[in-house]
């Protein structure tokens, strides 16, 4: 569980405060979407979650335990963070032990760590790189790294920023498979989030942010109803919310995706035949 | 005889990268037009960035490996010319934009390449309004840049490349990092630019729905080897494109499984509300 209570934060040298009053709660289980503008405080956010950032004011917990009283390392068994940059992530000289390196670190088993590191270089596809130089990766594949790294030692959170990036759409696919998986061990997924499209497919529960204030925070079809907090927020819609709109009453509901999407369009097109 | 001029042209082009024993390029035969505005797709580690570090010369002159064949940029050789030659030419934006900023602040980023052209002060000043404006970061002018957010840094990154005003525009992914609405009015911006200047613009990019209303061609890359290329609106309704990892957008989607069931759409509808018009004219 993590539980932020009343946090403000601004960072040293500056006086503007870069979150306001953020007040959530969030349990075991849960997909988290997490969107706004660029500079909204998304990932200042997130970097409060595994205590790497500490509140200027207010609380951020951890199951119980209070960010300021334990080290990040502490928290990281629990809340394994995916940066945006895969630059600030990657050190080791091979694929595979970059892979390993956490795990070595939290003192896993040989065995363990060569069945995980194992499971993770297929499920995402870099098998083939295993020796190679993590510097040598294309821009995807250092992504992917990334993910593999942090699921191979299997936190309770799992927190990304900006996922997709670099992913082509199998890889997105991919992506929200593995995130359901997680779900139904009951693991919770927080993704921060620009690409429209791949939010809508995931169905989380959404929070926007806006200048450092939650200002949404609810099921993803509610808000991306909201018109009036889209504009506030940068965002724009999903096509098939788009299509939905258009074709309102027609279609009664909005299609989650394209294959709902398919047979509501070929029922109204052959029913009217 | 061509009537279009060819800027961008491969011929019989391959290569791999030194150290790696299979060919990342293989026999790309490509030529592109001025005024083109060319989308390149394809699977996570197919070339894409490869392609493109050869057409503003990184490859071969930064980045070492067996070339063979020929790049030829507005005319010249790209392994005769050096980079910065290029780079005037060629304006290039980064993946990642961390690898691209590397000044005080925000605004020196931006002038930097401006003076280092000797440019005018009183027109430096005017693109550098100019950019501030068009990606909305007129707020960030006088920070530095680990104080940015990731998609600032984007913007930063995009800003001093339309800065210098290149022929070519280069972009891997440059929306990437940016927010919804802020992707969209980039994307315009470049359409505009396309469109008004003949600007010759090559973008790689996943989220393709955000390009199909501005981009006219179509590149697909797979296992270092080019599998269609043409034009974007005959391409797009191909349903073969899921096979290389490319996502058609949804509206897109529809329509080719509408297809299948033998409901025929005359056109491709890109966008929604065109889609949508065409649903309800149906029905009536
Ligand atoms: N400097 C390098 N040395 C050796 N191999 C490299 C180098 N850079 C990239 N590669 C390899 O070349 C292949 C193509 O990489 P490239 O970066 O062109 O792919 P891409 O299509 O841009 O992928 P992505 O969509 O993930 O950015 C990859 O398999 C990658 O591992
Ligand atoms: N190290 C820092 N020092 C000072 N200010 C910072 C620092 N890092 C970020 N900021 C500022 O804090 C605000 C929030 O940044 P943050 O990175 O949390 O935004 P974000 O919502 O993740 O944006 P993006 O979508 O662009 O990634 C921005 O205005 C940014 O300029
Ligand atoms: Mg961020
Ligand atoms: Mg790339």
């Amino acid at each position: 569980m993590i539980e932020v209570e009343s946090l403000y934060f601004k960072y040293p040298l500056s006086n503007d405060y870069v979150l306001k009053d953020i007040n959530l709660k969030i349990g075991l289980g849960e997909v988290v979407g997490i969107m706004g503008g660029n500079g909204s405080g998304k990932t200042t956010l997130i970097k409060h979650f595994n205590g790497l950032l500490k509140p200027t004011k207010g609380t951020v917990k951890i199951f119980g335990k209070d960010t300021r009283e334990e080290s990040v390392a502490y928290f990281s068994k629990k809340v394994g963070l995916v940066f945006q940059n895969p630059g600030h992530q990657i050190f080791s000289d091979t694929v595979w032990n970059e892979i390993a390196f956490a795990l070595k670190n939290f003192g896993f088993e040989e065995e363990i760590i060569n069945k995980r590191v194992k499971w993770a270089l297929e499920f995402f596809n870099l098998t083939q790189y295993k020796d190679t130089s993590p510097l040598l990766l294309s821009g995807g594949e250092k992504k992917r790294l990334c993910l593999a790294s942090v699921l191979a030692w299997n936190p309770d959170f799992i927190i990304l920023d900006e996922p997709t990036v670099g992913q082509d759409f199998l890889q997105k696919e991919k992506l929200i498979e593995i995130i359901k998986m997680l779900i139904t061990q009951n693991k919770t997924v927080i993704v921060v989030s620009h690409d429209v499209e791949f939010i809508w497919l995931l169905q989380p529960r959404l929070i926007l942010i806006s200048n450092g204030v939650i200002v949404k925070d609810g099921d993803c079809k509610s808000v991306f109803k909201d018109n009036a907090i889209l504009e506030k927020c940068g965002l724009t819609k999903p096509q098939l919310v788009e299509l939905y709109e258009e074709l309102y009453p027609l279609i009664e509901q909005m299609p989650v995706d394209i294959v709902e999407a398919h047979s509501m369009l070929l029922k109204l097109l052959r029913g009217s035949k | 005889m061509e009537t279009l001029a060819e800027i961008i042209k491969f011929i019989n082009f391959s290569f791999s990268y030194s150290g790696s024993t299979t060919p990342i390029l293989k026999n790309i035969n490509l030529s592109i037009e001025e005024g083109d505005f060319v989308l390149l797709v394809g699977p996570s580690g197919c070339g894409k960035s490869t392609l493109l570090r050869c057409i503003n010369g990184l490859i071969p002159h930064l980045y070492n490996g067996a070339y063979e064949g020929e790049v030829i940029v507005d005319g010249e050789l790209v392994k005769n010319k050096n980079v910065n030659e290029l780079a005037t030419k060629v304006g290039f934006v980064f993946q990642n934009p961390e690898n691209q900023i590397f000044m005080f602040s925000v605004e020196k980023d931006i002038v930097f390449g401006l003076e280092n052209i000797g440019l005018e002060r009183n027109e430096i000043d005017i693109r550098l309004k100019w950019v501030l404006h068009a990606l909305g970061i007129e707020h960030l002018r006088y920070k530095p840049p680990y104080e940015l957010s990731d998609g600032q840094k984007q913007r930063v990154a995009i800003a001093g490349v339309l800065a210098m005003k290149p022929k070519i525009l280069i972009l891997d992914e440059p929306t990437s990092l940016l927010d919804p609405r802020t992707a969209l009015d980039f994307i315009l911006l470049l359409g505009e630019l396309n469109k008004k200047f003949g600007l010759t613009i090559i973008v790689v990019e996943h989220r393709i729905d955000l390009l199909t209303n501005v981009a006219n061609k179509i590149i697909v890359l797979d296992k270092g080897e080019i599998v269609f290329k043409g034009l974007l609106k005959e391409i797009i309704k191909n349903k073969n494109l899921n096979l290389y990892g490319v996502g058609v957008p949804p509206v897109i989607a529809l329509q080719n499984n509408l297809r299948d069931e033998d409901i025929i759409f005359d056109e491709v509808y890109l966008n929604v509300k065109d889609f949508a018009k065409e649903i309800k004219r149906r029905l009536i």
